[in-house]
């Protein structure tokens, strides 16, 4: 097994990334961190994803001179599919930020225990 | 902006709301007498301890004094009692949910890690993944969409109506970041404390000339853009296209932005640049894909040729298509940078 992780150490190192991203939510208080963590996660499955796309000794997609046919070009889909993931990203991130600012300009902390604390105060 | 009804709890609207959410019709005055039950229950101890020692008997000096023991004895009992959850509470609570955390994320990475030890090889040609999808792909990419670039070909003619969708959640993420960022123009009378340093800080930005900074921007900017645009007409030719391109002419926009200051950006990039530039390109894009759509189904033929394949002017929609989707993105990501500083454009 260990032998078979190292041969596919593109995806050994994404799945790594992703669970540092993903210990990087839980545990980290601060919302910045937080969407930090979230974004690690992103670039992981994107590792993954280009990774499975590759085929060895092939080239990128794109048609030139003495390059024809589908024996000499790796998979296009998971290229496609990385695009797509890499905007919904930037806009998630950029959604995500927009409400921490608003959260700190209300509550002065970026702490999230400190805010759930501060908005049960004020429900009371 | 809509109106609110002033016979609004009579309306069909708000009875029809509480009988979705399954409470009685007069569902808020019965919320109200609950808050207050609750309100009684969390009369603090000290109150109880109080009123139950309230009524003293007179006998003598001993017993009262006694009393008054036992009543301080009590109190101290109930604050530590009271301030346990929120002192030693909370610190265990933490170090528990750490443990869980830490546990839960090495336990998920094993599991994903024995998931790839049983993955197919890397880089097989024979994965189940590259199966006749990515060949079809490959194989009549270019005849088909006459696009070089078969990633380019791909997203932007066989899986096209998916990139509408992207450039609309870009565009969504940038209005959604307005609402919730943009100063309003109009309350400037009543500006509070923070909104007034917030402006002053801005000033502290914008007084800040550096020469440096303004002499390579001076040289950079028209070499950014002209790189952002010769990727977004080429993405079709070779790696590229609208999203690569539209990011770097947004960055162009933003180092222009921090050399120069507003007001030479205002010249030509507001908000009503932003949200033209942006709508006519999702129009745009929306138009022509439908155009295709329709000759596409109906079998019929287009009135934009395939053209050579490796020139400019080739592979019908889709330098088009490029172009409104890098609109877009640089739009958005200026809009983006913008919004963040200062809350408007």
């Amino acid at each position: 097994m260990l032998q078979h992780l190292l041969n596919h150490y593109y995806e050994t190192v994404s799945i790594v990334l992703f669970g540092i991203g993903f210990t990087m939510l839980l545990l980290n208080r601060n919302m910045i961190k937080k969407i930090m963590g979230l974004n690690i996660m992103d670039t992981a499955v994107y590792l993954f994803l280009a990774a499975k796309g590759y085929i060895t000794g092939r080239v990128a997609p794109i048609i030139a001179e003495g390059l024809e046919g589908k024996e000499s070009f790796i998979n296009p889909v998971p290229s496609g599919l990385v695009l797509t993931g890499i905007v919904v990203s930037v806009s998630v991130t950029a959604l995500m930020l927009s409400l921490t600012i608003r959260l700190y300009r209300r509550y002065h902390t970026l702490d999230i225990d400190e805010i759930a604390m501060l908005a049960k105060k004020e429900d009371l | 902006m809509s109106k609110k009804n002033e016979k609004y709890e009579s309306t069909l609207w708000y009875r029809l709301k509480y009988w979705v959410n399954g409470e009685e019709e007069d569902g808020i005055v019965e919320k109200e007498t609950d808050k207050y039950e609750a309100h009684l229950k969390r009369v603090s101890v000290e109150d109880r301890v109080y009123r139950a020692f309230s009524e003293i008997p007179n006998d003598g000096e001993e017993e009262r004094a006694h009393y008054e023991e036992l009543r301080k004895e009590l109190l101290e009992l109930s604050k530590r009692y009271e301030t346990w959850p929120e002192k030693r509470g909370v610190k265990i609570f933490n170090r528990i949910y750490q443990v869980a955390a830490v546990i839960l994320c090495v336990f998920i990475i094993g599991i994903l890690l024995v998931t790839v030890s049983y993955l197919p090889e890397f880089g097989n040609k024979d994965n189940p993944s590259n199966n006749e999808v990515s060949e079809r792909y490959i194989e009549k990419g270019l005849e088909e969409t006459g696009a070089t670039n078969i990633v380019t070909g791909m997203i932007l003619d066989y899986r096209a109506f998916d990139t509408l969708g992207e450039s609309h959640v870009l565009f969504i993420g940038a209005c959604a970041v307005l609402i919730l960022l943009r100063v309003d123009q109009v309350k400037k009378e009543n500006t509070t404390k923070e909104e007034i340093e917030e402006a002053n800080t801005e000033e502290i930005y914008e007084k800040d000339e550096d020469t440096i900074l303004k002499k390579v921007a001076f040289f950079l900017v028209p070499t950014i853009m002209l790189f952002g645009i010769y990727v977004i007409l080429n993405g079709h030719l070779s790696p590229g296209g609208g999203f690569s391109g539209g990011a770097i002419i947004g960055a162009g926009l933003i180092l222009y932005l921090n050399a120069f200051g507003y007001k030479k950006i205002q010249r030509f990039f507001t908000y009503k640049t932003f949200s033209r530039i942006s709508i006519v390109s999702l129009l745009c894009y929306a138009c022509t894909k439908g155009y295709s759509f329709y000759t596409g189904a109906n079998h019929l033929e287009s009135i934009v040729p395939l053209g050579t394949p490796g020139a400019i002017l080739s592979g019908g929609f889709i330098l088009l298509l490029n172009i409104c989707v890098g609109m877009v993105v640089a739009c958005t990501m200026y809009a983006f940078y913008t919004l963040f500083r200062k809350g408007g454009m």
